[in-house]
């Protein structure tokens, strides 16, 4: 069977992706070695942040991805059946705070520089900061606010792209693994060989998160990305005590670290369902997913120190999960350099869901000719710091 | 609770603890759990379930479900199933609204 | 010295620690509750002693002559009140898992936080009841056998004054005994399973069953003895709704065909102000998953023949570790019914220094138990395997397999349930999910993710964390779109009970661990 654009991975970015150019009149299949997001997409907290970004292109893509989702809730509502579950859209606010003397200065540095790069980040007292979060460790040393931070609760999300693109005529394969390429006369990509079958395309787009690598091997290119473990404690329900993210200020320094070892960092934020999120840890050691207990309980710890009732909370589950690292923590949005069809996006580590709906609006534009909205060349696959890793 | 004088396999006498259960103390036996203290003493549910708002109490009995918790001298989560009764111990019902106050 | 851990107090466990001191080793046993026996030999406190305990259980010697060698054993402690909570496996495969396990009252908040880390680990967590969704069974007043019997036994309440017992299985029997031990009346039994369907499913294992007078006892005369004329008993009948407003006034019972299917017509409602209901039993496998245990879900995989070792081809598609996504065989249909740890003939499982015993590895009653657990242990403690008692042990664990079988084609979930289902039934209690919410969101994302639907739909994402409803939603899942395709067990918890942030932060740092 033959598409316009097959998009390989049917988490939050390939789901987007197939939306997008569904949407621009192509037709599209999108396949899935398992189900909609089974993988990366189903195991994060579902952050749209600026408050970890700064001047750059992330930040432009960021934000242009924030418009979009501020949107989507409204675009829609018309198309989709009751059964797809609500996006719980929520433009709830981000709280970072330094909870010791030395991390004051550098949060507040940091605020200043995403200021004058065009990020709403006020700074706030001690007594400010409590109004906005009365159970927050009154020895707060410095706190910074961002009204732009938002979030939405990821596999729902992806559910709804996803139903989106069917509605705009696209259709999903769940359980076809690629395999290979199919053989062609020329070297242009003509279609994947999957364990569902044979699929032809004119454009293949890889949006299969940190198993991209794997994928691209058997698609004959290469791209060096790689899995990054984050871990996330859920407590029980509780009554609603936490009204914002609220994260200490060590997140930033954990998200932009090339370090392999552990490091954790408190992002700290209730559901909708009334429990708590705890999270985060970063961690390279491949795709190993077995329960680490020094990460948990350094989480466990510096959470206690943002919200020090958190002490008598019940963790009553541990999640961990994949994202896609790449060495220069940039994503990959554009043609393969050596493989011509073939499209990535992905690389966007703990970002994926918030970057999600920028990445598949610039995908289309590029896979359709259309002048881009942001400057593609810094998402390139062909970039210089990727071929050096 | 069957009474230990028209009880087929004869249990020694009981001593007695008392727990206050909702500002109301409830009197039961040394080594019972705290819902069998409160079932003992005719009340059958305790938690309001957060969308709901409907009454549950114990359902599994052995700890599995989480349908019996509790607050236990300030400590909330508690299986009132599997936790021993003290004399004097507090038990509140938990409070399980969901965020927005959603009804 | 070998040092063996065994996790569960139960008939499994008891007699795998009794056998691991007879072999030489020094034996820690850890059970969550406040004493030993398990939900299966449950009993009044310490505290109050009853001169006749012996007239509410099976083979009480049994747990006496058990309970009391291992207590007074000196190379044995057993520590009451110790929940496990998490197991980290061993990275390089040369030792047994780690043990995370906090000791106090239960779901306390300054319980000790301890560490064992075993040379061999004997997992015989047991079972819980498995109750079906039916509308009204989240009212109060709705109780499982097993609370029922639990309450009955170790308190001596009972659930309610008119009491109507429902499910499947033997089971049935002794929750009726024990209420009517307690004091109240049982207003009648309904076995789901027709007289054909018992008749042919026991009559599939007669040679394992005839072989084994103690079980046939077990179902035929202590128990129906008690009951006879007392207790009105119907197969092929099954309570499909429970009504009142905040509490249980009565229920509706119709006939149910050979797939479990009410037969319309045939509905009549009984006054009761409680009901026990139990389907079969769930087997607690958090423990034995996050050690790295392979699982099968069919009897001849569960139990593979020969001493060689476990296949590793056996178990695709039940890989607990979930995430081998670029390589996930398209699984059959699950049978989440009869998902259980894999042994070998030894007890042994998929990984080295691990065993499992009892009701975790086969739904197979308690003299099974009793034998498996004394097997493992024995092994476990690096006893003789060419002792004469470990051949005549798995001669006779092989029978109780066959038993196992017979169990289950007799009395085993057959698919028509869900048709006393309505839109409005809870099926996830502790989120509140509808069935007819369920069913919507499976038809709009034609999900084939257990961990997607789960986020989808709130299934499982309560405090139970899945244990109640899981089963029950994969089973619905894979009816109406196909067998997950994530990889992912549904009883997958590596937090095998919660755990405060208080006592996280008590863990030992992983350089302070004492690993001797």
């Amino acid at each position: 069977m033959h598409s316009d654009a097959i998009v390989i991975g049917a988490g939050a970015v390939g789901a987007a992706c197939a939306r997008a150019l569904a949407g621009a009149g192509l037709t599209v299949t999108v396949l899935d070695a398992s189900g909609a997001a089974a993988g990366t997409s189903g195991q994060g907290e579902g952050n749209l942040l600026v408050s970890d970004k700064l001047r750059g292109p992330e930040l432009s893509l960021a934000m242009r991805s924030l418009e979009l989702w501020d949107g989507l809730q409204r675009e829609l509502d018309d198309e989709l059946p009751p059964g797809i579950p609500p996006l719980e859209y929520e433009r709830k606010g981000g709280l970072v705070v330094a909870t010791t003397d030395d991390g004051a200065a550098p949060l507040l540095d940091f605020a200043a520089q995403q200021r004058a790069a065009g990020i709403d980040a006020r700074p706030l007292t001690a007594a400010e900061a409590l109004d906005l979060e009365p159970d927050l460790n009154p020895a707060v040393t410095a706190a910074v606010f961002y009204p732009e931070d938002a979030q939405v609760q990821p596999v729902n999300a992806t559910e709804a792209l996803l139903a989106s693109a069917r509605a705009r005529g696209a259709r999903t394969v769940f359980g076809a693994r690629v395999i290979a390429a199919l053989p062609a006369a020329s070297d242009r990509l003509t279609g994947v060989r999957t364990t569902r079958g044979d699929f032809t395309a004119d454009h293949v787009i890889l949006a299969a998160g940190p198993w991209s690598g794997e994928v691209a091997a058997c698609l004959g290119a290469s791209l060096p990305v790689r899995p990054r473990r984050g871990v996330v404690l859920v407590t029980t329900r509780m009554p609603h005590r936490i009204f914002h993210k609220v994260y200490d200020a060590d997140y930033v320094a954990a998200v932009e670290s090339d370090a392999a070892s552990l490091q954790t960092s408190s992002v700290i934020e209730s559901t909708a369902g009334g429990t708590v999120l705890v999270g985060s840890s970063r961690q390279q050691r491949g795709f190993d997913d077995a329960l680490d207990l020094t990460a948990v309980r350094e989480i466990a710890e510096k959470a206690t120190r943002v919200f020090p009732f958190l002490a008598g909370a019940s963790v009553m589950r541990v999640y961990g999960g994949f994202r896609p690292f790449l060495p220069d923590h940039l994503p990959v949005i554009g043609p393969d350099p050596a493989v011509a069809g073939l499209w990535h996006a992905t690389g966007h580590e703990g970002a994926g869901i918030g970057l999600a709906l920028g990445t598949a609006e610039l995908l289309r534009d590029l896979v359709t000719g259309r002048a881009p909205q942001l400057e593609p060349g810094a998402f390139a696959p062909s970039r210089g710091t990727l071929a050096a890793a | 609770m069957l009474p230990p004088e028209r009880d087929p396999i004869a249990p020694a006498a009981p001593e007695a603890v008392t727990i206050i259960v909702d500002g109301i103390p409830v009197s039961g036996v040394a080594g019972q759990s705290v819902a069998g203290v409160m079932l003992a003493a005719g009340r059958l549910a305790w938690r309001t379930t957060a969308a709901a708002r409907r009454p549950r109490g114990v359902f599994c009995g052995i700890g599995v479900c989480f349908d019996c918790l509790v607050e236990v001298n300030g400590a909330r989560d508690v299986r009132a199933c599997q936790r021993i009764a003290r004399d004097g111990d507090v038990v509140a019902f938990q409070d399980e609204t969901l965020p927005g106050g959603a009804a | 010295m070998t040092r063996v851990a065994v996790v569960g107090a139960g008939p499994a466990g008891l007699a795998a620690a009794s056998a691991a001191l007879r072999a030489g080793a020094e034996v820690t046993l850890l059970d969550a509750a406040a004493a030993t026996g398990g939900q299966y030999w449950r009993h009044l406190p310490p505290s109050r002693p009853a001169a006749r305990e012996a007239r509410l259980h099976q083979g009480w010697r049994d747990f006496t002559m058990l309970s009391r060698a291992v207590a007074r054993h000196p190379r044995a402690t057993v520590i009451a009140g110790a929940q496990v909570w998490a197991v980290e496996p061993c990275a390089f495969g040369d030792r047994a898992p780690t043990l995370q396990y906090a000791v106090g009252d239960a779901d306390g908040s300054d319980r000790d936080v301890r560490t064992l880390s075993p040379d061999a680990l004997v997992l015989a967590t047991g079972a819980h009841d498995l109750t079906l969704p039916f509308p009204g069974w989240d009212l109060p007043g709705v109780f499982t056998g097993g609370a029922a019997q639990a309450l009955a036994k170790s308190e001596r309440v009972a659930v309610g004054e008119r009491v109507v017992v429902a499910g499947a299985g033997p089971f049935l029997l002794p929750v009726a005994a024990s209420l009517l031990s307690a004091g109240a009346e049982v207003a009648g039994v309904f076995e789901a399973s027709p007289a054909g369907t018992l008749a042919a499913g026991w009559a599939s294992g007669a040679a394992s069953v005839a072989a084994m007078p103690h079980k046939l006892g077990e179902l035929a005369g202590y128990v129906v003895g008690q009951l006879r004329g007392r207790v009105p008993y119907r197969a092929g009948a099954g309570v499909i709704a429970a009504h009142g407003i905040d509490r249980v006034e009565a229920v509706t019972v119709a006939a149910l065909d050979a797939d479990w299917r009410p037969i319309p017509g045939t509905e009549r409602v009984i006054a009761c102000d409680a009901v026990a209901v139990s389907h079969g039993f769930t087997p607690r496998l958090e423990l034995a998953i996050a050690a790295g245990c392979a699982l099968a879900d069919d009897f001849d995989k569960l139990n593979p023949a020969g001493l060689d070792g476990l296949d590793p081809a056996h178990f695709d598609g039940l890989n607990p570790a979930g995430l081998d996504r670029l390589n996930p065989a398209e699984p059959a249909a699950p049978r989440p019914w009869s998902r259980f740890v894999a042994v070998d003939d030894d007890q042994r499982t998929s990984v080295p220094r691990v065993f499992a015993a009892g009701e975790v590895t086969g739904i197979a009653g308690a003299d099974a138990a009793l034998r498996e657990g004394g097997l493992a242990g024995w092994l476990a403690a690096g006893g003789d395997p060419g002792d004469r008692r470990v051949a005549a042990a798995r001669r006779r664990i092989a029978r109780y397999r066959g038993f196992a079988r017979a169990l289950d084609a007799a009395h085993g979930i057959r698919p028509g349930w869900t048709d006393w289902l309505t839109r409005e039934t809870t099926v996830c209690r502790c989120e509140e999910l509808s069935y007819g919410r369920l069913t919507d969101v499976l038809e709009a994302t034609g999900s084939r993710s257990i961990r997607a639907l789960k986020l989808a739909t709130r299934a499982g994402l309560g405090p139970c964390q899945g244990r109640i409803c899981g089963r029950t939603v994969e089973s619905i899942a894979a009816a109406r779109n196909g067998a997950p395709l994530d990889g992912v067990v549904i009883d997958r918890r590596p937090i095998a009970a919660p755990i405060r942030f208080s006592e996280l932060a008590r863990l030992p740092h992983p350089e302070e661990r004492h690993e001797p």
